[in-house]
């Protein structure tokens, strides 16, 4: 059944002060929408059964890359386009950078906002293993001020956060610390453009001496949000990269692993290149640990 | 058309348009039935197979995704802006020369990302034309043509032989 556009409220304040003041005099009443490429796909399917929306769009409040020398910041509102054209960003955080050139195609590209994504929480959602390991932290704004909250604490649920009802994504705040790491991502669909990850892993690290020091590792489509794999960042840390390190991390992170058959893969495909993943990014490390 | 809706104004294809629509009516449907541009094409109506694409701002968008008070000021360039003055675009004469349209209808929405590709990278490699293009669905050519039009648009190629139309 086609939605209809009559039966919508839709309204576009202009300023970030003025929609807050919206969403503070009715919490809950309102549904932010930014881009679009989530909202109105439901739209157009009738199933979008928000009666009242606020336009996010084109509010320069909202949409920005500021760099300083410890951090990059990205304004909620900023598009995965804007995320790919900015090089200081891809320079300091390439995993974030790849990631956006995953989102769909160009034309979702210049429409999607990080926000959006996040806030969206699906499970497969392709900005969040980069944004995991990268230590992100999620600013938060209302009317009654802003809070900030690691993003590894921002999902509780399957499309649950702890976003409140009056709030909004301001901010992406980056920490410039992971030039030196041993950064990886990879996602598997179906198809290069437009799909949605069967199952996608994101890791930092550094070693010492051979030996793990440091490490990160979230994944997308192997829990019901997106994640850090900590009982296999456990599994691995301050241990030498050897054969048996690898088949501790796959056993780690099938143990850990709560992925579901759905209409793009299985659970039991989903383990197993979860697993084939953290081998991959793993004798990559090896490689790298034993060159002279 | 209902009277209570507040007027939204746009530029389309360097006209200033207004109209008076639902908020949440999606660009595509305002192009196609109020502006009578029946050129943007509605294929999956969400955002997967690119035959709405029409270029928003300077960015290539999907129109179906776009609910029209989000165009409120903007300027909108359509496939039926392409051409001037009766002149087809380099790139519309390279799709008939290439044989880059068959059934015609993701050709719009091609042309489009093409137009798009083209401003941002005027010389671009097979594999950023595959890119730039991987957003729009063709199920008639098998995408050859059609990169192959928009590769000898952006050399400006000589077409073999002028077109009978």
């Amino acid at each position: 059944m086609r939605g209809n556009a009559e039966t919508h409220q839709l309204v576009a304040p202009g300023t970030l002060a003025a929609v807050l003041e919206l969403l503070a005099a009715d919490p809950g009443a309102w549904t932010p929408i930014a881009g679009g490429t989530e909202l109105m796909v439901a739209h157009a399917a009738g199933r979008l059964t928000a009666p009242r929306l606020v336009s996010l769009w084109g509010i320069p409040d909202l949409r920005f890359i500021h760099a300083t020398p410890e951090t990059i910041s990205v304004g909620g509102g900023a598009t995965f386009l804007d995320l790919r054209r900015n090089a200081e960003l891809a320079e300091a955080f390439p995993l974030l950078a790849l990631a956006s050139g995953w989102i769909g195609s160009i034309a979702n590209q210049s429409r999607a906002t990080i926000a959006g994504n996040l806030v969206n929480g699906s499970p497969a959602a392709d900005s969040s293993p980069a944004l995991l390991v990268y230590d992100a932290e999620i600013e938060l704004v209302s009317v009654r001020g802003s809070r900030r909250v690691p993003y590894s604490a921002f999902h509780t649920g399957y499309k649950r956060s702890v976003l409140a009802a009056d709030e909004l994504v301001f901010a992406i705040h980056l920490p410039r610390r992971f030039v030196r790491h041993r950064q990886y991502l990879r996602k598997v669909g179906t198809r290069r453009a437009m799909a949605i990850s069967k199952v996608a892993l994101a890791a930092t690290a550094l070693t010492q001496a051979g030996v793990i020091s440091e490490i990160r590792l979230a994944a997308a489509s192997l829990a019901p949000f997106p994640t850090r794999l900590l009982r296999t960042e456990a599994a691995l840390l301050a241990q030498p990269v050897t054969r048996g390190t690898i088949v501790a991390a796959r056993a780690a992170l099938l143990g850990e692993a709560q992925p579901i058959d759905d209409i793009r893969s299985t659970a039991e495909y989903r383990r197993r290149v979860g697993a084939n993943l953290i081998e991959e990014f793993l004798l990559e490390l090896q490689q790298e640990t034993q060159r002279p | 058309m209902n009277a209570s809706w507040p007027a939204i104004r746009f530029t389309v294809n360097g006209e200033l348009r207004a109209v008076s629509v639902p908020p949440m009516k999606r660009l595509l449907d305002v192009l196609r039935e109020d502006l009578h541009l029946t050129g943007t094409k509605e294929g999956c109506g969400e955002g997967e197979c690119g035959s709405c694409s029409v270029r928003m701002n300077g960015d290539l968008v999907n129109s179906c995704l776009v609910p029209v008070l989000q165009a409120e000021g903007a300027i909108v360039q359509t496939v039926e802006g392409l051409a001037t003055k009766g002149v087809l675009h380099p790139l519309q004469e390279a799709f008939l020369n290439c044989g880059g349209a068959q059934c015609g209808i993701c050709t719009p929405g091609m042309l489009m990302a093409a137009a798009q590709l083209l401003e941002q990278t005027p010389h671009p490699t097979l594999a950023e034309i595959r890119e730039g293009l991987a957003g729009n669905l063709c199920r008639c050519t098998g995408f050859m043509r059609i990169f192959e039009s928009v590769l000898a648009a952006a050399t400006q190629a000589e077409p073999e032989q002028p077109h009978a139309r």
